[in-house]
Order: structure tokens, then sequence, then C-alpha cells
């Protein structure tokens, strides 16, 4: 390809997403327009884009503003998304490093596994009620998994001989899982919890959408209850949207703590 | 170290080594009954084909391995586990790629308890001594391979080993740079002067370095053939007759070539 061709196609590709992005909404908002989709079903993007500001105010009719709901959902994925990383990387490590951590935590381990965390909402909800203890056991019981997982498999895959280079400077087994182990393993523990983050935000919302008072998810369910489907498609953007953030705002956190410790 | 009768005592021993990888069918015998011993300062090399068992003979010095008969002595004591005594380079570029030049080469007196500034300068000293003054920073990707070995000599010198193990350091060099290395060896040696085993494959490497070749034979298992005294005065010149003569020497009497 010539570098005439990949400057053209530069351009394309920063214009047609914008161009693809708007016909979609067009279509959409057309199609409802025009009555080829009834408006009981779908809201037409104007309509979602006009609630979207009503709702920044006003707590009505769900009972909440939008703020309140993103806050709470944020809140409810971040305690049990660190109580997940700060239970969940240091066994990981632990079970990847000593014999005896392994043959402790594994079968249990082993057994909690197969169950996908959205099975856990019904016995969270029965525990804990519908507040923020039950979300939080919920999204740790996600995020636990990758979290060991990959903690687990990144201080296996820990180059034997960096630990031999250790031992000859005579370090010891404790010396070497904190020096070399956990720092080598860091862009693996590092994978597993954007995989965490991502499966914690899934079983928030679920759990939202099944039981609670307030959240991103409750906000859908209100939506479908109150027969308003602008409210329900703001609460999927509203969901989409806040995920990316926290993403984002995860990602840097990591990125920080990685040279931290790698130092 | 030497003894009543003012006969020095040799710095490593090495007696009756043999030792066997595997059990039954699968069992093989890589080291047979090695005899060796080292006197202080002096730079041995082992020369050997590849799988003669070279790096399991220094791994077993370094305590990395257990001899599966005979014993090896550091000093008089038997050496049963690794330890700062022995410096090592490995084959392979072995830093820790998450530290910079400085981390890796003050991993070892860290891991010692030597405080942070008296550590920072004894790594000071040896990274300035293997040439590599101004690379402090640097990432392990980010140096040559010359370079890395480099590292890989700083940080088991600054241990202030007995006894420096090197195990075919610069294997993975280009001819260019394998000369140059091998000067510096010398000069770091005589520099700091330590008891070297030097490990390689490559006859005119290990006549340039050693004081004395030990040969180990090429079929498995690995035995010590002969050791040859190398009389040469240093700096060794690779174009001097007696250079190329004992070259040849070995060349003939080993399976050895190059
Ligand atoms: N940890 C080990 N387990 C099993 N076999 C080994 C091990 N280390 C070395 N060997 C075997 O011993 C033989 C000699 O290896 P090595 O000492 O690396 O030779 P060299 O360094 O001379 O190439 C090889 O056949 C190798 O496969
Ligand atoms: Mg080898």
């Amino acid at each position: 390809m010539s570098d005439k061709q990949s400057a053209g196609s530069k351009i394309i590709l920063k214009v047609l997403p914008y161009l693809s992005l708007l016909s979609v909404l067009a279509i959409w908002e057309l199609v409802v327009d025009t009555g080829v989709v009834p408006n009981t079903l779908l809201a037409t993007p104007i309509q979602v884009i006009e609630l979207f500001f009503y709702k920044l105010t006003h707590a009505d009719p769900d009972g909440s503003v939008l703020l309140i709901h993103a806050l709470t959902s944020i809140g409810e994925a971040l305690t049990g998304y660190v109580l997940a990383l700060a239970i969940g990387i240091p066994l990981g490590l632990l079970m990847g490093w000593f014999v005896v951590a392994e043959g402790l935590a594994r079968p249990i381990f082993e057994m909690i596994r197969p169950i996908p965390p959205v099975a856990w909402i019904p016995l969270a909800i029965f525990w804990f009620g519908i507040g923020l203890t039950g979300k939080a056991f919920i999204i740790w019981a996600s995020g636990m998994v990758p979290c060991v997982i990959n903690s687990f498999v990144g201080v296996r895959m820990t180059n034997p001989v960096y630990i031999r280079m250790a031992r000859t400077y005579g370090a010891s087994d404790w010396e070497i899982f904190r020096k070399i182990c956990i720092p080598s393993a860091l862009p693996m523990v590092f994978g597993g919890l954007q995989v965490a983050l991502a499966a914690s935000w899934t079983a928030l919302v679920a759990a939202e959408l099944i039981a609670a008072d307030t959240g991103l998810g409750f906000l859908i369910t209100m939506g479908r209850r109150l027969l308003m489907p602008d409210m329900i498609v703001l609460g999927m953007l509203m969901v989409g949207l806040t995920g990316v953030i926290i993403g984002v705002i995860i990602d840097r956190v990591e990125k920080r703590l990685v040279a931290g410790v790698r130092r | 170290m030497e003894d009543k009768s003012g006969v020095k005592k040799p710095k490593i021993e090495c007696v009756n080594i043999s030792k066997f990888f595997g059990e039954g069918q699968e069992k093989i015998h890589v080291l047979d009954t090695i005899d060796l011993a080292v006197k202080e300062n002096e730079f041995i090399v082992v020369l050997g084909p590849g799988q003669s068992g070279k790096s399991t003979l220094l791994k077993i010095i370094a305590g990395l391995y257990k001899p599966s008969t005979g014993k090896a002595y550091l000093d008089g004591k038997e050496l049963t586990h690794p330890g700062p005594d022995r410096g090592i380079v490995f084959q392979r570029y072995t830093l820790f790629p998450w530290k910079t030049v400085m981390g890796n080469v003050e991993m070892g007196p860290k891991l010692r308890g030597v405080p942070r500034k008296e550590r920072r300068g004894l790594a000071s000293r040896y990274i300035d001594l293997v040439g590599l003054k101004g690379f402090e920073k640097a990432y392990p990707h980010q140096l040559s391979g010359g370079m890395k070995q480099r590292v890989g000599i700083a940080r088991a010198y600054v241990n202030n080993p007995k006894v420096m193990l090197l195990d075919e350091p610069f294997g993975q060099l280009d001819a260019q740079t394998r000369y140059f290395m091998e000067e510096e060896t010398v000069r770091i040696w005589e520099t700091e002067k330590r008891t070297v085993i030097f490990v390689t494959n490559n006859i005119e490497e290990a006549v340039y370095l050693g004081d004395r070749i030990a040969v180990l034979e090429g079929k498995m298992p690995g035995k010590l053939k002969k050791i040859y005294d190398v009389n040469l005065p240093r700096p060794r010149d690779y174009t001097d007759p007696a250079f190329l003569e004992l070259r040849h020497t070995i060349t003939e009497e080993t399976e050895l070539t190059l």
C-alpha cells in the first residue's frame, strides 16, 4: 500500500465512524417517528437525550436523580471489587509459591469456581438483603475468581532462572516470593484485574435488575415497570458508559501501582 | 589458605563427582567421576562440547544441583547450597527485566540487608568496573547482548564472591563483541582478582582466557579428559604462534572443532 493510500485510509477511519453512528441514530429516530416501530416499545434517541437531562435534576418517577443511581452502582461495584482484589490477589500469589497455601485453598477454590457469579445473587440477597452488603458480596464472588487464577498462574510462570539467580544470592523462600515472584507475576495479575472488573460490573447490573432500590440496573427495571422505553435505554447506555469510565480509571491506578511495586 | 607444610590448598575442589538425571529407563549419566582442584585466584576454563555436562558441573559447584556421588568443596567446606560466596553468570541472559541496571546489580546486597547508601555505592563501583557508567537507569531490554552480560558480571562481583562461575557467558554474542568481552573479562579479573571457573565450548576463547584448561570429553557421560597449562603471557594475542600452536594441539587431541 502506498503512503498516499494509507493517508487516505486514515481520513476515512476518522470520518466514517461518526457517519456510521449518525446514520444509525437517524434511522433509529426515523423508524420510530414514522411508526414502523411503535413508540411504546422503543424510545427515540431524542427522547432518551431529553430524559437524560431531565433525570440530571429530577428524582421522579423512579426515586433518585441519575447521579445517585450511578454513584450507588459505582460504590457497590468498587466495594466488592476492592475486596476481591484485596483477598483474591494475595491468595492467588501465595497459592502459586507456597505448597501449603495451594494445598489448603485449592479444593475450596475449585469447588466455587464453576458456579457462575450471577448464581450467587439469590443467596446474597437472602443473607444480606438488597443493600450495599449483598451487592458487594456478589461482586466480590465474581471478581475473586479471575484475581486468584491470574495471580496463581503469574507466580507459576516466573522464569526459574530468576529464582535460581536469587538463590545464588542466598535469598530465602519468602524473599524470592516478594522480590522475584511478585514483580514477575504483575503483568499477569494486571491482566486479571480488567477481567475481574468486567465480571464484577456484569454481576452488579444483574443483581440490581433483580433486587435494588437505587442503581443503574434498578433504573432499567423501573423503565420496564413504568412502561418507559426511554428510561430502559437511558439505563442501558449509562451502564455502558459508567463501565467504560471505571475501566479507564482503574487502568490508570493499576499502572501507578505496578510501577510502585516493581521499584 | 596454606596448611602446615606450606602447600596451597585448593580454593575449589571437586572430588569424584558423578551426576545422573532421571529414573529407570529415562536415567541419563551426565558427569562421570570428575576430580578437579582450582587454586586461589586461578582462572580455569572448563572446555567441552554441548551436552558434555559443563553447565551441570557448574551448577553443582554453585549448589543448585546435588551431585549423585562425590562432593564439591570451597575452602575445604562442602558445598550443598547456593550462596553469595559464589557469583554466577548464566549462559542465558537472566537479568530481572523489571529492574534497572542499578536495580539488578544492587539486588544481591539488598537481599543481604546492606543499607541503601552503602549498596548503591558498591553497585556503582562494579557498574563502573564493567564499563557501564551512565547506564544505571537503563532497563535490560534497552541493552545489547554484550551489555547485558556486563551487568551479569557486575551483579555477580558485587557480592564480593570468593569464586566467579561463568557459564558460556558470551555464547550468544557476535564474534566482534565476543573478542571484546573476552578482553574485558581479563581486564576485570586482573583488577579484582578472584578464583574463576569459566565454561565454554570455544577453544580459542579457552586459550585466550585460561591459566589452565580442563577438557570435558564430548560423549555422555562427561569425563575430565585432560588439563592443559596455558603458559602464555597476558594480554594474549590470538595470532601469536604459541597461541595458535596450543589451540591446534587441543583441537587435535579432542573431538572439539573450531
Ligand atoms: N535438570 C535436568 N534434568 C534432566 N536432565 C538434565 C538437567 N540438566 C541437564 N540435563 C541433561 O544433562 C545433559 C548435559 O547438560 P548440560 O550440563 O547443560 O551440558 P552443557 O552445558 O555442556 O551443554 C543434557 O543432556 C541435559 O539434557
Ligand atoms: Mg551449558
